[in-house]
């Protein structure tokens, strides 16, 4: 006899959301704290504008012991990256510089912006990219405690003034493939400027900044470059990236949020080459600043939602919604209004079921510059805003920023989805209260016990981790996934749960939000569905796999069939 | 005979024979076109819209306010050309948060409404558009901004507005009051650079904006809210520039006002002097005798 009573015993709402999010940093023994760069004095007048960003974290289980692990990047000189590893009983162990990935901040290669972690030569265990203001570097994750330095050997010994990347198998052949995403020109080394005309020549349609760059991996730890020949070299001043087979054709497509531009959309032509799409994402140009995938509305698709700016009076780009579309009218649907435009300067966000109702909630992370509170930068930026982009160009400049801040002391965001009444912000209901200037945003069930938990880096001050404690009495559950034909990592693997009327469809990403990267364990809650139908996953090497009646309430352990 | 060649000489060149059409045109209508350009070069070239759904709220309210009130106020429905630039200044200058149509329809209703009610001896005070997008940041700060759209930023794009906005303000007889605005905007705002340091090309900067295209092409120089008389216009457009000086000057020091101050200064200038202006020269007006 089937039993379904529906998404939740109650529906989620503001008063009764249905999870509690509580700060247990400290408790958990993570102590990180970003550090901001320093660059060139010759653009000392807006160097907190230009050093706003390199907060990360990506999630990894470097030690394969399944508990998830940490890794956070920080941006100054002398200022160590940190690894944490999971011990299992709620608490971390910091162990960067044990394993070779502490010392990553130095002059000459630059700091470090964020990581992504992958299998790239399938060994069983995840390797990791350091993306930097400076030099790639690539590490090769020897025993599961320790890391070796292969960016040269690999062929990726590049200055790219990244923000972002992600792991992609775009050709299917089992090995991960790189994409980088560039914000300053990669001839810039903000530490020895030759020239002051480093910034943006549009507030909307630049088209001068860095040039993102694809690798292909050839295997045996090397890398080619392939931008040109696969034509994704969009030089959009990228601040994220994202990947999904987005119009169902089998191949894994490339989503990018561009800050001072529209968004970008590269279809991929079955690994042949990618197609720049006209997916109704030219017609606004905004300021994106993430993008996070996700089913928001169970329609089976994986829909994307893009960070952008909004300040009272003087500005509402507004966050999209952009409903996935592509299998049916070749586009996406800006479906954005209410809270959920406008949760103000917006950094990174992700989806995650923070309830287990089998609806994604969306924690959003806002605030861009935190600094004297009585001062405010958007009066200056509003009078070079309009300007000819030539005058602009020159950071030299602009307004010098002194102590400023700019759309500082903004609370994240934590909407739930109420279906047709739209999305409402829950956070100070759910504990969510800090004021830090968020960036990235990473979820994993830290404890395998069926939560999404949120780590955020934050912007030149300490990292929260908040813990999910959603409603007991909703089921959930999760699977790890491990490649054989396709990638180990299963790096862009799409899982579809069916349960009852519950369709929901998610992804492994290879770096996600903004300069972050999830658990690569799937989550799903379930509500009252005291089963699940069934399961379909897609493999990157395009093997269809359905499982029936998994055990819920736990996590699934499926490996790739070898057809 | 030297009458006859200059005749011919105009009549060959096709440019002066333009100058002398257009001489003849309503100069509303030169404005209405002005501001269709700028319109289509926004969308054609940066999807300044978004959708179009903002653009029918806007034109469609204002035209039916504008329809309803005077047929109501004079017994007839008066043209409503004044309505469509009211639209089409609104659409291009509003951004509210979340896409949201309802500031259009407001901002179009007060622009419109302000001319039937906001009066004194039969003349309304206020640039419609003007009264109703500062009435707008006043009020709802939190839903509503004018800076969200720059036209690429791009030179060329600003340079066809300029061209084609000087010849059309020089045809309607008004490009007195834009260039003596722009001259002492200049000259106010570099001064006030100088006075405090602050670098010099940032403070003038704003003036090659859209906002302010829009400002001095079709607010500041709106033939029924001006004063009569070249040297009053003058002196008007100079005041503005004092007056948007003065708030740029609280800005630069922090000093406490509502944001929309801070946001548009320009606007606030024409609303707070405008009016008043146009007061004291209504007051002056001898009253019509039969």
């Amino acid at each position: 006899m089937r039993l379904d009573r529906g998404a939740s015993r109650a529906a989620a709402d503001a008063a009764h959301p249905g999870f509690a999010m509580r700060d247990e940093t400290a408790a958990a023994g993570i102590n990180f704290v970003h550090h901001r760069p320093t660059f060139d004095s010759k653009i000392a007048g807006i160097e907190p504008h230009v050093a706003a960003l390199g907060a990360s974290v990506s999630v990894t289980d470097f030690n394969g012991d399944g508990k998830p692990d940490l890794y956070f990047t920080n941006s100054a000189f002398g200022q160590a990256n940190a690894l944490y590893r999971n011990k299992g009983d709620g608490t971390f162990e910091e162990v960067a510089a044990s394993a070779g990935l502490a010392d990553l901040n130095k002059p000459g290669d630059g700091v470090s912006m964020g990581a992504i972690w992958g299998d790239i030569d399938n060994d069983g265990r995840e390797d990791v990219l350091v993306y930097r203001y400076g030099y790639l570097a690539l590490f090769r994750n020897i025993d599961g405690h320790h890391f070796e330095d292969i960016t040269e050997k690999a062929g990726l010994r590049r200055w790219v003034n990244s923000n972002g990347a992600i792991w992609i198998d775009y050709d299917r052949d089992g090995l991960l493939d790189l994409y980088v995403t560039a914000y300053f020109r990669s001839d810039i080394d903000l530490w020895h400027l030759k020239t002051t005309m480093i910034m943006h020549n549009s507030f909307e349609f630049a088209t001068n900044g860095g040039k993102n760059l694809l690798f292909h991996n050839l295997g045996g730890g090397k890398f080619e470059d392939v931008t040109d020949k696969m034509g994704v070299g969009s030089t959009r001043w990228t601040l994220a990236a994202a990947s999904a087979d987005f119009n169902g054709d089998g191949w894994p497509d490339i989503y990018l949020a561009n800050d001072y531009g529209p968004e970008e959309l590269y279809l991929n032509d079955h690994g042949k080459r990618f197609v720049l799409s006209t997916a109704g994402l030219e017609s606004e140009s905004k300021s994106g600043m993430a993008v996070a995938l996700g089913d928001a509305f169970n329609s089976g698709r994986l829909d994307a939602f893009v960070t952008n700016i909004s300040e009272r009076g003087y500005l509402f780009q507004n966050n999209n919604l952009r409903v996935n579309e592509m299998s049916t009218k070749g586009r996406f649907r800006n479906v954005a209004e209410g809270a959920i435009a406008d949760a103000g300067w917006a950094w990174g966000a992700q989806f995650g079921d923070l309830n287990n109702d089998g609806a994604n909630e969306l924690f959003v992370a806002n605030g861009f510059i935190s600094a004297d509170r009585k001062k405010s930068y958007w009066y200056a930026m509003s009078k070079i805003a309009g300007a000819n982009g030539r005058l602009f160009e020159d950071a030299a400049t602009w307004p010098a920023f002194g102590n400023a801040s700019l759309s500082g002391y903004e609370p994240s965001r934590v909407y739930i989805n109420r279906g047709v009444a739209g999305w409402v912000d829950v956070a100070k209901n759910v504990g969510v209260t800090d004021l830090y200037d968020g960036r990235a945003v990473a979820l994993a069930d830290l404890s395998n016990r069926g939560a999404v938990d949120v780590i955020v880096a934050n912007q030149n001050q300490p990292a929260i981790v908040y813990r999910d404690y959603p409603d007991s009495a909703n089921h959930w559950i999760e699977f790890k996934l491990i490649g054989t034909r396709s990638n180990r990592s299963a790096i862009g693997a799409e899982v579809l749960l069916e349960a009852g009327i519950l369709n929901q469809r998610r992804v492994v990403d290879g770096g996600s939000g903004f300069a972050s990267q999830n658990d690569r364990r799937l989550h799903f809650g379930l509500g009252s569905r005291e089963w699940v139908d069934r399961v379909t996953i897609f493999w990157p090497s395009g093997i269809r796999q359905v499982v029936t009646r998994p055990a819920i309430d736990g996590i699934v352990t499926i490996t790739e069939p070898e057809r | 005979m030297s009458d006859v060649t200059a005749t011919t000489a105009s009549d060959r060149n096709p440019l002066a024979r333009a100058w002398q059409r257009a001489s003849k045109i309503d100069p509303r209508y030169l404005i209405a076109f002005l501001i269709t350009l700028v319109l289509v070069a926004a969308q054609v070239r940066y999807h300044m819209l978004g959708s179009y759904d903002r653009l029918v709220v806007a034109l469609g309210v204002c035209m039916a306010t504008e329809a309803l009130l005077s047929w109501f106020d004079r017994g007839r429905v008066v043209n409503l050309l004044s309505a469509y630039i009211s639209g089409i200044s609104l659409t291009l200058l509003i951004k509210p948060q979340g896409g949201a149509l309802w500031p259009f329809a407001l901002g179009g209703f007060l622009a419109i409404s302000s001319k039937y009610v906001l009066r004194y001896r039969e003349n309304h005070l206020w640039n419609p558009t003007n009264f109703a997008i500062a009435a707008l940041l006043l009020a709802a700060p939190d839903r509503v901004s004018v800076l969200s759209h720059q036209f690429g930023n791009d030179l060329t794009t600003n340079l066809v507005i300029w061209t084609f906005g000087l010849i059309i303000a020089a045809r309607v007889g008004v490009i007195h009051i834009t260039l003596t605005y722009v001259a002492g905007f200049l000259l106010l705002n570099g001064a006030r650079a100088l006075a405090f340091g602050q670098p010099l090309l940032p403070e003038i900067a704003p003036i090659t904006g859209p906002m302010y295209q829009l400002f001095i092409f079709f607010m500041i120089t709106d033939p029924r809210t001006v004063v009569r008389g070249r040297r009053k216009q003058i002196i008007v457009a100079v005041l503005i520039a004092v007056m948007e000086t003065l708030i740029r000057f609280a800005s630069d020091k922090g000093w406490p006002m509502p944001t929309a101050f801070n946001v548009a200064p320009a606007f606030f200038a024409l609303a707070t002097v405008g009016p008043v202006a146009k007061w004291i020269d209504l007051r002056r007006k001898r009253p019509t005798t039969n």
